[in-house]
């Protein structure tokens, strides 16, 4: 790697002191004078339509001070979710808001609304409602067929086949793909498998509930959110509250946790907004965690009939994956297209057919979480290599080696009869790493071994996911004060990214950390146009961006220097705070007396002229940035080499209790292939959060459903539970290591690495399990003790192996 | 599957059944329809005026101050500490004794705030996040190590962490990496920075030995 003055250096962020002493204040932490608080009335049934609402009693309430209705919102097409509604689709979702002087009385008025909700016909596992006669989660239908909502029904299956557990590949599908020639792929195997694999739906449950706060001064709406992406939720929240985006403050300095369920807020908080302005005081919304169940989100399940070729070395000949997604009722995931493009980047088939369909369901509404789709591609893949694998007689790492992404691999979807290429891979590199530094053949000559009623069981997984988009800003000033202020769009999400992107422009101009001052978290404060924090773009976007107006400051600087003490721009460098001629350091300015010079020059200086290829949300805050100093600003313009991809692969080491069907996880490592590390520290963090994550999705989360009343009745932690610090390896620090390569296509060569990590977590422990289990495969996520313990004396298996939420 | 007929035939009795009985349910009280979920504190509906309740001005130890307090009688310490002395550095993460969020020491002894009566605590010394730094700005060693490890991610957990973590070293200084996991057992992470917060946890032991 190249070596850097700030990347790749520990660090710590910005932030950090804030949070330890409870100074950082997330959205219900602020207060504002005479602020009420609202209580939403929840749907009780799955899905229904209110007949009559009689809020009368409500409103005379104590305290009583606003009511917002989904009469008050415009109507919107379906399948597109309001904030209030008067068709509820699934349990819990909001039908009408109060606000009152305190929370008890809010929530006592709440009590007093007479509502009569008619009952519909609802549907919680998608299979069902394509069985013939099924019922349909919405009225107009079950399914999408790009943008038309379609009603599919499989009348021509044969339906014991799902009952028996296999998903049958004849049913009516909307979306399809192929490359090359499946059926001649499979033919041409030495082994192929065939299997139907059932992955659940999972909530995002982050610690922070989406609770919002918001008031009205001067005619704008200053509203406290929790969101991902500052800059990029700026514009949906003008649109919740019905105005421009000029009238909207967001402010959004933390956000505790998101994991896709936030990437542009949630449409729920302009409830307070709309409440606030009607009540003309400000208005506190805390969700609970109970209702956080409800309107948090959630990745979509998905059922997939796969059928795999290989050749007898382990080379994939061919690749079949026919999917049905249970999709919630609101919108259309891409999920189950996006397992078809990772899977077929992670496999690299010569031969792939893709075939599915998303249906709507009655339950909690579905978005994007961490790697959406590609998570369940190596949960349902992954164990199915490692039976290859065992069936070959071939080494798992090898078999994951000869299948593995390689240069600019061409994969996934063809658009316009071509494939598109990643920008770079180095999965081959990632693991012979691996093999070193995690001694390999020691830790799989565990697998296997037996300590009285426990097996050790050994298992790898790659996963790969999209690792960065470019064309983003940056926007930077340089001000008299001798300070560097560099403006972030980038949401604080718990990453890092906001300030370790930041630390590209301080590169760029080879000055000190402690010069900079990282400006973030509220649109009042004039930031540049921003990717969503979402799918690990932010690290790739904003050290370009970061990058970019670092040289674009660096070149004004060394052009002043010319100017004032002569030669050529050229002959004059930067660093440590000052621009300084090229062999006599002497000579030169320090960042403050160039700062000034700048001013007293205008134009492109000090953004009194800005360029002409910045989003207009950059040029609005260069203008409002405009004479404080000298402006770095630019557009990321700098070369692609093809989609982003980054790659984590997970090796688990797990005790399987024989006795108790207990999982436990001794050890788990992670290797990755993610470009240039801004910061190792932050990295790591991704690596290990995400595959914990990805152990919970594997072994204890899990909504289960009142299959009469449509119900959730896993409402809480304790009942969709998420790894605790005794449910993840903690007697020893947990090992990674990177490929250490840098992104050819880069200038710095960093990508992100937040969202293949959870998928390695998830395909690890799955095949781990497998392995200690001498090679049982439960095709079903989450694996609990009980269909351990089942399987292991042979019985019949608990949950009927594709029922959804059982 | 004998299972799956046996659960199709129990869904369609249910979607008839379910039509009847929830118009039923309806019309006889709108309150039974929304009674259930939406309510603050999950389904325990707390009047403030209930019968014979009087609320009571209390002085409460908080971070070695004494603060004046009015205090409902069914005020949780979090509520109080959160939304009657502006110390928002606790958080409520499921307001329920499941996370851990909320963490707060009471005579030292770490405590869901969520799940305590504000009443409990009269006469205890509460200690919170905002307690621990010096009026210098001196970190306390959790803090600290916090800041040295570039510990957790989003950090709404951190604060209860962080005041486990405090009597951790307070009470168990030799406390082993396996050891100080048992001992923040209780607090959830769902960054699942888990890692790093034993890293944290060890160099604060590592500190506040030196100290």
């Amino acid at each position: 790697m190249a070596d850097y003055k700030l990347i790749g250096k520990e660090y710590s962020t910005a932030d950090l002191v804030a949070k330890v002493t409870g100074r950082a204040k997330y959205a219900e932490d602020f207060r504002a004078e005479g602020m009420l608080f609202t209580k939403l009335l929840l749907s009780p049934m799955p899905h229904g339509r209110v007949r009559s609402v009689d809020t009368t009693a409500a409103l005379a309430m104590p305290g009583v001070e606003a009511i917002l209705t989904a009469d008050d919102l415009p109507a919107v097409d379906a399948p597109e979710e309001r904030m209030l509604t008067n068709e509820p689709l699934y349990e819990g979702e909001p039908i009408l808001a109060i606000a009152a002087a305190t929370e008890e009385q809010a929530a006592n008025a709440i009590e007093q609304v007479q509502i009569d909700l008619e009952p519909l016909p609802f549907m919680l596992d998608p299979l069902d409602s394509l069985r013939p006669g099924g019922s349909n989660a919405r009225l107009e239908g079950n399914s999408m067929d790009g943008r038309d909502l379609v009603d599919i029904k499989w009348d021509n299956v044969d339906w014991t086949q799902v009952d028996n557990g296999t998903l049958p590949t004849d049913g009516e599908i909307t979306d399809e793909w192929e490359v090359g020639d499946v059926e001649a792929g499979l033919a041409d195997a030495d082994l192929v498998l065939d299997e139907t694999v059932f992955h659940q739906s999972a909530s995002h449950q982050p610690l922070e509930t989406r609770t919002a706060m918001a008031y009205w001064q001067n005619g704008k709406c200053y509203l406290h959110v929790s969101t991902q992406s500052t800059a990029r939720t700026h514009a949906p929240a003008a649109r919740w509250l019905g105005v421009e985006p000029d009238d909207v403050v967001l402010i959004a300095e933390y956000c505790g946790g998101g994991f896709g369920s936030k990437i542009s807020g949630a449409i729920s908080s302009g409830i307070p907004g709309l409440l606030s302005r009607k009540a003309g005081k400000p208005v506190m919304m805390r969700i609970t965690r109970q209702e956080e169940n409800f309107i948090g989100r959630a990745r979509p399940g998905i059922v997939s009939r796969i059928r795999i070729g290989f050749r007898s070395d382990g080379r994939l000949t061919a690749l079949d994956l026919f999917s049905v997604q249970d999709n919630g009722p609101y919108g259309r995931t891409g999920d189950f297209m996006a397992m078809a493009d990772q899977s077929s980047l992670m496999y690299t088939p010569p031969n792939m057919r893709f075939r599915g369909v998303a249906v709507f369901t009655n339950t909690p509404p579905r978005a994007a979480q961490r790697a959406p789709g590609g998570v369940q591609a190596v949960a349902m893949i992954a164990p199915m290599l490692h039976k290859a694998a065992n069936q070959l007689g071939v080494d798992h790492l090898e078999l994951m080696k000869i299948n593995a992404p390689a240069g600019q691999q061409v994969f996934g979807r063809p658009r316009q009869g071509q494939q598109g290429n990643v920008s770079s891979a180095f999965v081959r590199e990632a693991v012979d790493k691996a093999i070193i530094q995690f001694d390999w053949a020691a830790m799989k000559a565990k697998s296997g071994q037996r300590n009285g009623s426990k097996v050790t069981g050994v298992g790898v997984a790659l996963s790969s996911y999209a690792a960065g988009v470019s064309g983003m800003d940056g926007l930077l000033t340089i001000r008299p004060d001798g300070r560097v202020y560099i403006q972030q769009g980038v949401g604080n999400l718990g990453t890092g990214s906001v300030f370790d992107t930041a630390r590209a422009a301080m590169e760029a101009l080879q000055t000190d950390w402690e010069q900079a001052e990282v400006v973030w978290g509220d649109t009042s404060k004039h930031l540049p146009w921003s990717s969503v924090q979402a799918g690990s773009m932010t690290t790739h976007a904003h050290s370009r961006a970061n990058w970019a107006a670092g040289l674009d400051a660096k070149r004004k600087l060394q052009e002043i220097a010319a100017r004032d003490l002569g030669g050529s721009p050229d002959s004059y460098d930067v660093a440590d705070g000052r621009v300084f001629r090229r062999g006599n350091r002497g000579q030169g300015l320090t960042f403050a007396r160039a700062a000034q010079r700048a001013i007293a020059l205008g134009g492109k200086y000090d953004g009194h002229t800005l360029p002409e290829d910045i989003n207009a949300m950059t040029t609005v805050a260069g203008t409002a940035l405009a004479g404080l100093g000298l402006m770095g600003i630019a557009k990321d313009n700098f070369e692609t080499g093809g989609r982003n991809m980054s790659y984590a692969i997970g090796f688990a080491e797990v005790e399987v209790d024989t006795e108790t069907g207990g999982v436990r996880l001794v050890d788990y490592k992670v290797s990755s292939d993610a470009g240039t590390i801004l910061n190792p520290r932050t990295f790591a963090g991704q690596l290990h959060g995400g595959g914990v994550q990805g152990f919970g999705v594997a072994l204890s989360q899990k909504w289960v459903f009142d299959r009469r009343w449509g119900l959730h009745v896993s409402k809480r932690f304790y009942s969709n539970r998420p790894p605790t610090i005794l449910d993840v390896p903690h007697e020893r620090k947990m090992e990674w290591v990177a490929a250490g390569e840098p992104d050819p296509f880069s200038p710095l060569g960093a990508r992100g690495i937040g969202e293949p990590s959870q998928g390695a977590g998830t395909g690890a422990v799955l095949c781990a399990i497998a392995d200690a289990m001498g090679g049982e495969y439960f095709n079903r996520t989450p694996v609990m003790s009980d269909m351990i313990l089942t399987r292991l004396e042979g019985l019949p298996e608990p949950i009927a192996k594709l029922m959804a939420h059982a | 599957m004998g299972d799956v007929e046996q659960i199709q035939e129990q869904q369609e009795a249910a979607d008839g059944f379910s039509r009847r009985t929830f118009i039923k349910g309806v019309i006889a009280t709108g309150a039974s329809v929304s009674a259930s979920s939406y309510v603050f504190r999950d389904g325990t509906v707390v009047r403030a005026q209930a019968p014979g309740a009087v609320e009571r001005l209390v002085t409460l130890t908080v971070n070695s101050q004494q603060r004046r307090v009015d205090v409902l009688p069914q005020e949780t310490l979090a509520m109080t500490l959160r939304y009657k002395l502006g110390l928002t550095g606790t958080k409520i993460g499921c307001d329920r004794s499941e996370c851990g969020a909320c963490t707060v020491l009471v005579d030292g002894v770490p405590h869901y705030s969520c799940s305590m009566l504000t009443h409990q605590v009269r006469g205890r010394a509460v200690q919170t996040v905002e307690g621990l730094e010096a009026a210098d700005g001196t970190l306390h060693p959790v803090q600290q190590a916090v800041v040295d490890e570039q510990g957790f991610q989003c950090a709404f957990c951190m604060p209860g962490f962080v005041m486990n973590m405090v009597s951790l070293v307070a009470e168990h200084p030799e406390a082993t990496r396996a050891e100080a996991a048992q001992h923040l057992a209780g607090n959830l992470c769902r960054c699942a920075d888990y890692n790093k917060i034993l890293n944290v946890a060890e160099r604060a032991l590592e500190l506040s030995r030196r100290s």
